[in-house]
């Protein structure tokens, strides 16, 4: 096959598993806010269970890779900062840092390998056994009782994480300020209070958000699109991670460029 | 008094009417433009072996394969062109029971039977509950509504199966080898299961089996699928009697021929059937 037709093959592959992201998100929205005015049920519990699980019960690792990212990250920025005899702007390069890029992509990391592998994992089981078929056939419908919930517990959630994992960051960062860099822990908050604006965490809020949705796309899609055999299984789970850690990569690229156009610091 | 509504000329009285119906999976056609009926209350038992496209007609007769042409009437209204809610309704008066069971692992027993009355009805859950144990009395599984569908055996999950599909109180039932990997007590304890339901309820029930014995003791009438076709449509008595070469292969055991020729054996990998057994 010809270079061009392959790159072009490729590209139209890209954009129909995009068109299939958008198209679950959007059966995700219309199950959780129309629907349920149509007769429809939304069975809140399953969201909140779902919650549980991406969320509260991620709340440990997610502190432990935070505090220590943040920690890496004061290290690292000493080491320059101390030549320019500027070690004071420490705080302020952990809170920026940490909040506009690390805190969300770190969470968004964690929440890949937990949940949105078990999403291709227990979806493609569920596919393997026919559960998607039996389902459908009490005029159930897949996306509104398996991926809806999902999508709302992974929305609501994946913020909440960025904003634990970002003040764990930050934290991670003051225990090397004050043992390393000279700070109190007052001086180091007040540093770090003085460097950030509200702009900083509403913007990584934002993009975690993002990430949620992303995640919880790929992770269903893959459980969906799981062959037959037990083996498939194995490998949508791992199609999901992979996946997921390139698109969140370049969903962040493209909030990212957007917030510096539009909102410039 | 408005007049009585006619109804429509096309629309047959069966409960389910297969109408030239063909199948495609990609450019490949497994159905090659079937027809048949089931008249309310009968029990339809098709048969075939690996490969002749049952199960295929049954994952189309309960939407989850789209015909490429055809119709498929269901209680007298045409599975494709109806509304979404009506397809919905009309799933809720259909039952399926899957060849492994198709419970849902997570949930127990009980929550697998109680899922469709949570999500169709308003009932409250002590109804639900009480109906749950009706349902698995009905099955003979009394008392297993805790238990998860992987601490039970083969033939439980799929009498589980059995009442997760009555829930509804279904109209039609649909089984999908029921009593194909169990034993041969068990797989007579799943037909007699069958019957009582017919019995108790006369609910129309199609049944896909390869199994000889089970077939003719279920079964009102027959139908043969070879390749993608009918090949028989009878009654039981008539198909016992039948003297068509693929009917009485099928029946009597008699194994496939040695493909000798070139063209039979072109013919065997490109699936086009060798005139002669047409």
């Amino acid at each position: 096959m010809p270079l061009t037709e392959t790159i072009g093959a490729a590209t139209l592959d890209s954009l129909a598993y995009v068109g299939g992201l958008a198209r679950l998100i959007g059966g995700a929205i219309r199950a959780v806010f129309i629907l349920p005015f149509q007769g429809k049920k939304f069975h809140m519990s399953r969201a909140v269970h779902q919650a549980m699980s991406v969320g509260v019960e991620a709340l440990p690792i997610t502190s432990l890779i935070s505090f220590f990212v943040g920690t890496i990250l004061a290290v690292n920025a000493a080491y320059e900062l101390r030549k320019l005899g500027a070690l004071h702007f420490v705080a302020s390069g952990v809170a920026i840092a940490i909040t506009r890029e690390l805190g969300p992509l770190m969470t968004a990391i964690v929440v890949i390998g937990r949940s949105g592998s078990a999403f291709a994992a227990e979806i493609g089981t569920m596919k393997v056994n026919e559960e998607i078929d039996a389902m459908e056939t009490m005029a159930l419908e897949p996306v509104q009782f398996l991926v809806a919930p999902k999508f709302l517990a992974m929305v609501l959630m994946v913020p909440c994480l960025t904003c634990w994992a970002d003040f764990m960051g930050v934290l991670g960062g003051g225990v090397f300020g004050v043992t390393s860099a000279g700070f109190t822990w007052g001086t180091y908050i007040q540093a770090t209070l003085d460097a950030l604006l509200q702009r900083d965490i509403m913007t990584g809020l934002v993009k975690a958000a993002m990430f949620g949705l992303v995640i919880t796309a790929v992770g269903c899609q893959e459980g969906f699109a799981t062959g037959l055999g037990s083996e498939q299984v194995g490998r949508s789970t791992t199609s999901a991670v992979v996946k997921s850690i390139f698109m969140v990569i370049m969903v962040d690229l493209i909030f990212t460029t957007l917030f510096y156009v539009t909102a410039p610091r | 008094m408005s007049p009585a509504p006619t109804p429509k000329p096309s629309a047959p009285p069966s409960a389910i009417s297969v109408r030239n119906l063909r199948v495609k999976y990609g450019e490949r056609e497994i159905l090659h433009g079937i027809s048949f009926e089931v008249p309310a209350g009968e029990t339809l038992v098709i048969l075939g072996g690996s490969g002749s496209g049952k199960s295929t007609l049954l994952r189309t007769l309960v939407g989850l394969e789209q015909p490429s042409s055809g119709e498929i009437w269901i209680q007298n209204k045409d599975f494709a062109s109806i509304s979404e809610n009506e397809r919905d309704d009309l799933l809720k008066k259909m039952g399926m029971s899957f060849q492994g069971g198709a419970l849902f692992g997570s949930m127990t027993v009980g929550e697998n039977v109680a899922l469709p009355l949570q999500e169709h009805t308003n009932l409250d859950e002590s109804t639900i509950e009480i109906m749950v144990r009706l349902k698995l009395d009905q099955v003979g599984l009394s008392g297993f509504e805790s238990y998860m569908p992987a601490q039970l055996s083969g033939g439980m999950k799929k009498r589980a199966a059995i009442a997760r599909a009555l829930a509804m109180d279904p109209e039609i039932l649909f089984f999908d080898e029921p009593s194909a990997g169990l034993d041969p007590i068990i797989a007579a304890g799943i037909d007699e299961l069958i019957l009582k339901l017919k019995k108790a309820f006369r609910i129309t029930i199609v049944v896909v089996t390869h199994e000889l014995a089970s077939a003719f003791l279920i079964a009102d009438r027959m139908i043969l699928l070879d390749k993608g076709v009918i090949v028989a449509n009878d009654t039981v008595a008539e198909m016992q009697k039948s003297l068509q070469p693929r009917v009485r292969q099928f029946l009597d055991r008699v194994p496939e021929p040695e493909l000798t020729g070139e063209i039979d054996y072109l013919q065997m990998l490109t699936g086009d059937v060798p005139p002669q057994r047409q």
